[in-house]
């Protein structure tokens, strides 16, 4: 699903934010409770995975993703989960936000919570595949040029390009299916070369980049 | 009846949230200070530096930390969330590694704490893999053309940890005297080690 999500390649931002050496890790307290609440949602409370998480995010609207910065849309990812698993009714957190300003907001019923029938086979996201990787360091490969309805990390700006292997890493979970609780699917996952000619044209800066992709989004080239 | 005139602040729809869950009993106001806490005051970028700090100092330790850099960041006790497989890799005059999340903004906890603002941006996001020499110099890292540019965009579990190089002004210096001069911009690769 290409989304608001995959920014590699796009214009139009502008100048990048200086960075500030003593910049905190909450700019404000509502950011690290966001922060919290959110892992707090993820792990142990929507019964959803990280690769859903990932997914949330990829459907906010363009306002709810931007507007208020990484934690904002942590913030609405987290809401969206929960909605997704009826833990809270659509509309509760803006109804209760209103109340808590002062407005006379009716807030929805509790709904009954439907968390998805889901166990992760064991922490985290890498597993072991019993079949050997499909490809090799210095294989020629071409990131499939698909854009599947669902979730994906295969973002537009590699797709269609022949990259090189350069490193097989650890087999993961498939965020693909993962994502819609379809399954863990692991695969193989290549770290791939691409040149930036290869990427952007002849008249691109001189440049490498590598990027993680999965067995299934890469064919021999 | 007050008037409904603007949306929710973020601030206000946070309050929200905790309340709900917190009247629900899904959520202890205290677990959600213990996260915060943590990565106020324990995870950050400090712990990265006293990796760096000690590669620079224990060569055998250098050896094992690009070879396995998961394996060699838990020897110093780093691991955790966003953690699972790290891997390094190492700035020299002829190879620039830098950082970066195109689909998000996936960043090495254990070692970094939560990314700053810069990299969580679009504009960072978007240009580093399209313009990341142009980038480097408006952030303040002006490469000389000689040197390679690689940008890792952590598209998987997979993080990165950059291994800046050390500056020769400071070949003098113990691990402990080392650990405050690596800040959290060398370690993603935008910027080096100042002398």
């Amino acid at each position: 699903m290409d989304g608001t999500v995959d920014l590699g390649g796009t214009a139009g931002w502008g100048p990048v934010p200086a960075p500030d050496p003593t910049e905190p890790a909450f700019g404000q307290p509502w950011e690290g409770r966001a922060f919290a609440l959110t892992l707090l949602t993820i792990g142990r409370i929507s019964g959803r995975n990280i690769d859903a998480f990932r997914h949330a995010l990829a459907r906010l609207d363009r306002a709810a993703y931007f507007d208020d910065g990484y934690y904002g849309r942590w913030l609405a990812a987290a809401e969206l989960m929960l909605a997704d698993s009826a833990i809270l009714a659509p509309g509760a957190v803006d109804a209760r936000a209103r109340a808590l300003a002062g407005e006379d907001a009716l807030e929805p019923a509790v709904p009954e919570p439907c968390k998805p029938d889901y166990a992760a086979t064991g922490p985290g996201s890498l597993r072991t595949v019993d079949q050997a990787p499909a490809f090799a360091p210095g294989d020629a490969v071409r990131a499939k040029d698909l854009d599947p309805p669902g979730h994906t990390r295969l973002p537009r700006y590699v797709r269609g390009h022949v990259g090189v292997v350069e490193l097989v890493q650890p087999a993961q979970v498939l965020p693909d299916t993962n994502a819609h609780f379809q399954g863990e699917n692991p695969e193989h996952v290549y770290s791939v070369r691409f040149t930036s000619q290869e990427l952007w044209g002849a008249d691109a800066e001189e440049f490498a980049v590598t990027i993680e992709l999965y067995e299934s989004y890469l064919e021999p080239a | 009846m007050t008037q409904q005139t603007t949306r929710p602040t973020p601030a206000q729809r946070t309050e929200a949230l905790e309340q709900l869950l917190t009247e629900r009993e899904l959520v202890d106001p205290k677990v959600v200070d213990g996260f915060v806490a943590r990565y106020e005051t324990e995870v950050g970028p400090l712990n990265g530096a006293k990796v760096v700090a000690r590669a620079w100092t224990d060569p055998a330790y250098r050896e094992r930390l690009l070879a396995d850099g998961t394996a060699a960041i838990a020897e110093l006790g780093f691991s955790g969330p966003q953690g699972e497989h790290i891997v390094v890799v190492e700035n020299t005059p002829a190879v620039h590694n830098v950082v970066v999340c195109t689909l998000c903004s996936c960043y090495p906890w254990p070692v970094l704490g939560l990314p700053p603002s810069w990299y969580k941006d679009p504009a960072y996001r978007a240009r580093v893999v399209r313009e990341p020499r142009t980038v480097l110099r408006e952030m303040g890292l002006d490469l000389p053309e000689s040197t390679d540019i690689v940008v890792h965009d952590s598209s998987s579990e997979v993080r990165w940890l950059v291994l800046p190089e050390r500056p020769a002004s400071t070949a003098g210096l113990s691990e402990a005297e080392l650990v405050p001069l690596v800040t959290r911009d060398a370690l993603v690769g935008v910027a080096k080690v100042a002398p």
